[in-house]
């Protein structure tokens, strides 16, 4: 136990929990904005994949790092936009247009990658974003180190959080896109277009599952490999039912996570890791995720029109 | 038909020629109609007419195939609700447009501001809201979520959404469907409110009374065809109905009940409550063959409780179930089906049929497990067909054909396979709850005499229902459900309206106790 103590009282480990937290944060956000909606996004494990290497790759050809987050974003956009179009017009249905997307982007990813490095076996490596000096926060002890040592894309990653919560409840177009998730004949009574506000939720919010993607390339790990996307857009799903489909509420389950997380990597160097398969340490942050799942999301209220395509004029 | 036209430069609204077609289905054939300045016009007809259909196409949620809408002397682009609405055009439709998760005062903002505002005007709408409210006698809190309200809140908020717009035409799509009678009454009376400022009121209805109270001209429709078009201050209630259906309605005869064995019988049975639904409290019961007993009561007393228990979803917490004199040793749907009792579900959509199926399918739903439906574990399509095929004929379930979902269906052709599907398996006991509910007049008449035929084939029938002249007109003996008790056993005819309402109030048991 003293060994989780000395855990829970290093600056690294409240620093890796930011770190780690940041590109959940982003996809997670991404994922509510289409519940919201009313559409349920599975393509969100894809489009992180096409994230991570639109934007490594975009600075590994030359460009600079926040023109990789953009170019993320756009690609991110156009798979939403496809999953827009086949879900929303079309009516298909979510969750296999969702997988598709998922397979389709993350094989479109690994194809590129291949087509655009043919030869390489150790994955090359770019210049990611670096720690953001903040003058008197970052230099006071602990503090320092565990808060304010991170870098300019998890400042925007809780950022968005703000942005999200205040669009969604505090505006005419939040209104309407919450509306479309929960009934969408009254938007359509209103005289909106719930097929419009529908399709910007998904492009929006694949646009930002994209770059909580880069995040992974671009600000975590500096180079693309195969598999490192690793279930994370699997995990915010979860975290959106976590939440109640609440901006806050995710954030807080997306920080859980990441303490999971952070902390079975540094209990695996104790004496427990010693004694016990490290695949049992893995395991906790998806035990722990699921027990707080089960806990928090009994009263959760789903947004009532998730998965129903709206058709106009159907009886 | 042509109709009468408003004065000139009072006509806020015109349809000219509006045909909408669904496939086979001529929903509106040719409708042409004006509406004045400050005049209620009421919509008429049977369930299916295609009065909704035609309201959907003023309001844009339809594309009419032929015909065109003129707002204020202006052409209506078709299939706009934006368009609609900018032009103040309003509705309120039969099944509430709202989000539930939201407030009152989010559904009504909504949509009203450019979606790139950056902030809601909650405050300033707050204000207008609470001014419409209190000029409309419409009673509503700003601020509840919608989730939370009753039916009757729910309308009102509707009619808030249109008001807050400023509505020049309010389209009102059968709203007393889902009211009490006092709330109808103050429905009425905003509405009354709103012509005396000059608003012009569309009311759909299948509902006589409520026609000739609230409108000053009745249009009628039937199969999509406007048919009939007349001042309320000329009519009666009987011509309308005659126009309405295309025939004289006679009453449900009510010949004189030959009381048979008890088929069934509760004593001091008593069920759970479940959440705010009381449960049965020590209810002794009888229900006689060639007889119908009719259960009066104000919605919400016990009611769903008793119609699980006899539908086999609910089993006794105490007391024992008799049925034929003996305690069946298993109580499940499987068993009271087994037993021969019928069930007409008070909700046909959620309850009695199942939307995405075919009539085919729903037609067997009861009776799917054994001959002539299925055999050996392996259903018989053609054999279940033939059922159906049977039902809709004899039962005349207006209906493209059985292969169609039912959810196509309007309401009384959905209760009317209903009724088919029971009747047809030669039920002993007969629970009917609610079974006219929102059907109109032909369907009603046509639902009762059934019911009236299977007790004089020697049936027991238990009629549950809210609209005490229902009960009063069936019943061969009457009882009243409060709060989860019965009343005694009233013959027909022993109490008047005035006492039985007393009893349904809950005054009177405690004597009985």
């Amino acid at each position: 136990m003293t060994e989780i103590l000395d855990i829970l009282i290093s600056a690294s480990f409240w620093a890796a929990v930011l770190r780690i937290a940041s590109p959940l944060i982003f996809a997670t956000m991404g994922e509510l904005i289409c519940e919201r909606a009313g559409v349920l996004n599975l393509g969100i494990e894809g489009i992180m994949v096409i994230g991570a290497f639109a934007g490594w790759m975009t600075v590994y050809a030359g460009g600079g790092l926040w023109t990789g987050v953009a170019v993320a974003m756009l690609a991110g956009m156009a798979f939403g936009a496809l999953h827009g179009l086949l879900t929303v017009p079309f009516g298909l249905s979510q969750h296999v247009v969702g997988l598709g997307i998922t397979m389709l982007a993350t094989s479109s990813a690994y194809y590129a990658y291949r087509l655009a490095l043919p030869e390489v076996t150790n994955p090359p490596r770019i210049a990611p974003f670096q720690p953001l000096d903040i003058p008197g926060l970052s230099d006071l002890p602990w503090i320092g180190q565990a808060l304010f040592s991170q870098t300019a894309l998890t400042w925007a990653a809780f950022a968005c959080v703000a942005v999200v919560t205040f669009v969604l409840f505090r505006t005419p177009l939040g209104l309407a896109l919450r509306a479309a998730g929960e009934n969408p004949h009254a938007v359509e009574a209103q005289g909106l277009s719930v097929g419009a506000i529908r399709m910007g939720a998904v492009i929006v919010g694949s646009g930002l599952m994209a770059v909580g993607g880069a995040f992974l390339t671009m600000s975590a790990f500096s180079s693309f490999f195969f598999e490192m996307v690793n279930g994370r857009g699997w995990i915010c799903i979860a975290l959106v039912v976590f939440g109640a489909w609440k901006p806050g509420k995710a954030l807080l389950g997306a920080l859980l996570f990441a303490g999971f997380d952070a902390l079975q990597v540094r209990l695996q160097q104790t004496g427990m890791g010693q004694i016990v398969p490290y695949q049992v340490f893995l395991m906790i942050p998806y035990l722990l995720s699921i027990l707080a799942l089960v806990l928090m999301s009994r009263r959760a209220e789903v947004p009532a029109a998730l998965m129903t395509p709206f058709n106009r004029g159907e009886r | 038909m042509a109709t009468q036209d408003p004065a000139q430069g009072d006509t806020v609204l015109r349809l000219s020629g509006i045909t909408k077609r669904f496939g086979a289905l001529t929903a509106n054939d040719g409708i042409s109609f004006a509406l004045a300045r400050g005049e209620v016009v009421a919509l008429l007809g049977e369930n299916g007419a295609g009065k909704t259909t035609l309201m959907n196409i003023l309001f844009g949620h339809y594309t009419a195939d032929e015909g065109s809408v003129e707002v204020f002397g202006q052409p209506l682009p078709p299939g706009q609700p934006g368009a609609a609405l900018a032009a103040g055009v309003g509705m309120v439709h039969q099944h509430f447009t709202l989000a539930d998760n939201m407030t009152v005062l989010e559904n009504i903002l909504l949509g009203t501001e450019p979606l790139w505002r950056p902030r809601l005007g909650r405050p300033a709408a707050r204000r207008r809201v609470r001014a419409l409210a209190r000029d409309f006698g419409l009673a509503v809190r700003p601020d509840a979520r919608v989730g939370t309200l009753s039916v009757g809140e729910r309308q009102r908020v509707e009619i808030l959404k249109a008001l807050y717009r400023d509505a020049r035409i309010l389209i009102l799509d059968e709203p007393t469907a889902v009211l009490t009678p006092q709330e109808a009454e103050a429905l009425f009376l905003t509405l009354r409110k709103m012509v005396a400022q000059g608003l012009s009121v569309i009311f759909i209805s299948h509902k006589l009374h409520e026609v000739m109270a609230i409108a000053s001209r009745v249009l009628v429709l039937r199969h999509g065809r406007l048919v009939g078009e007349t001042a309320t201050a000329t009519t009666t209630r009987h011509a309308l109905a005659t126009m309405m259906v295309g025939a004289e309605i006679a009453a449900p005869a009510a010949a004189k009940a030959r009381p048979g064995n008890v088929l069934l019988r509760l004593e001091g049975v008593s069920t759970a409550p479940q959440g705010s639904r009381p449960g049965l409290r020590d209810v002794d019961l009888s229900l006689r063959a060639g007889q119908i007993l009719g259960l009066a009561g104000v919605s919400g007393n016990g009611q769903g409780a008793l119609a699980d228990l006899l539908s086999g979803l609910e089993t006794p917490v105490s007391g024992e179930l008799r049925i034929a004199g003996k305690a069946p040793a298993a109580w499940s749907p499987r068993e009271a089906l087994a037993a021969r009792i019928g069930r007409i579900p008070e909700d046909r959509h959620r309850t009695g049929t199942i939307a995405d199926f075919s009539l085919t399918e729903n037609a067997v739903l009861e009776s799917y497990a054994h001959a002539p439906a299925s055999r050996r574990g392996w259903m018989d399509w053609r054999a279940a067909r033939r059922d159906a095929e049977a039902i809709i004929a004899k039962y005349d379930v207006r209906c493209p054909g059985p292969e169609t979902r039912i959810r196509l269906l309007s309401g009384g052709n959905m209760q009317k396979l209903i009724l088919g599907r029971v009747l047809e398996a030669a039920p002993r006991i007969i629970l009917a709850n609610q079974p006219v509910r929102g059907l109109d007049i032909g369907a009603v008449t046509y639902v009762q005499k059934q019911l009236i035929a299977a007790r004089d084939g020697g049936a027991a029938v238990l009629l549950i229902s809210e609209d005490l002249d229902e009960i009063l007109t069936l019943s061969d003996v009457i009882r009243v459900i409060s709060d989860g008790r019965l009343s005694l056993e009233f013959a027909r005819g022993e109490k008047t309206p005035a006492e039985l309402g007393q009893w349904m109030a809950g005054q009177g048991f405690d004597h009985a106790a």
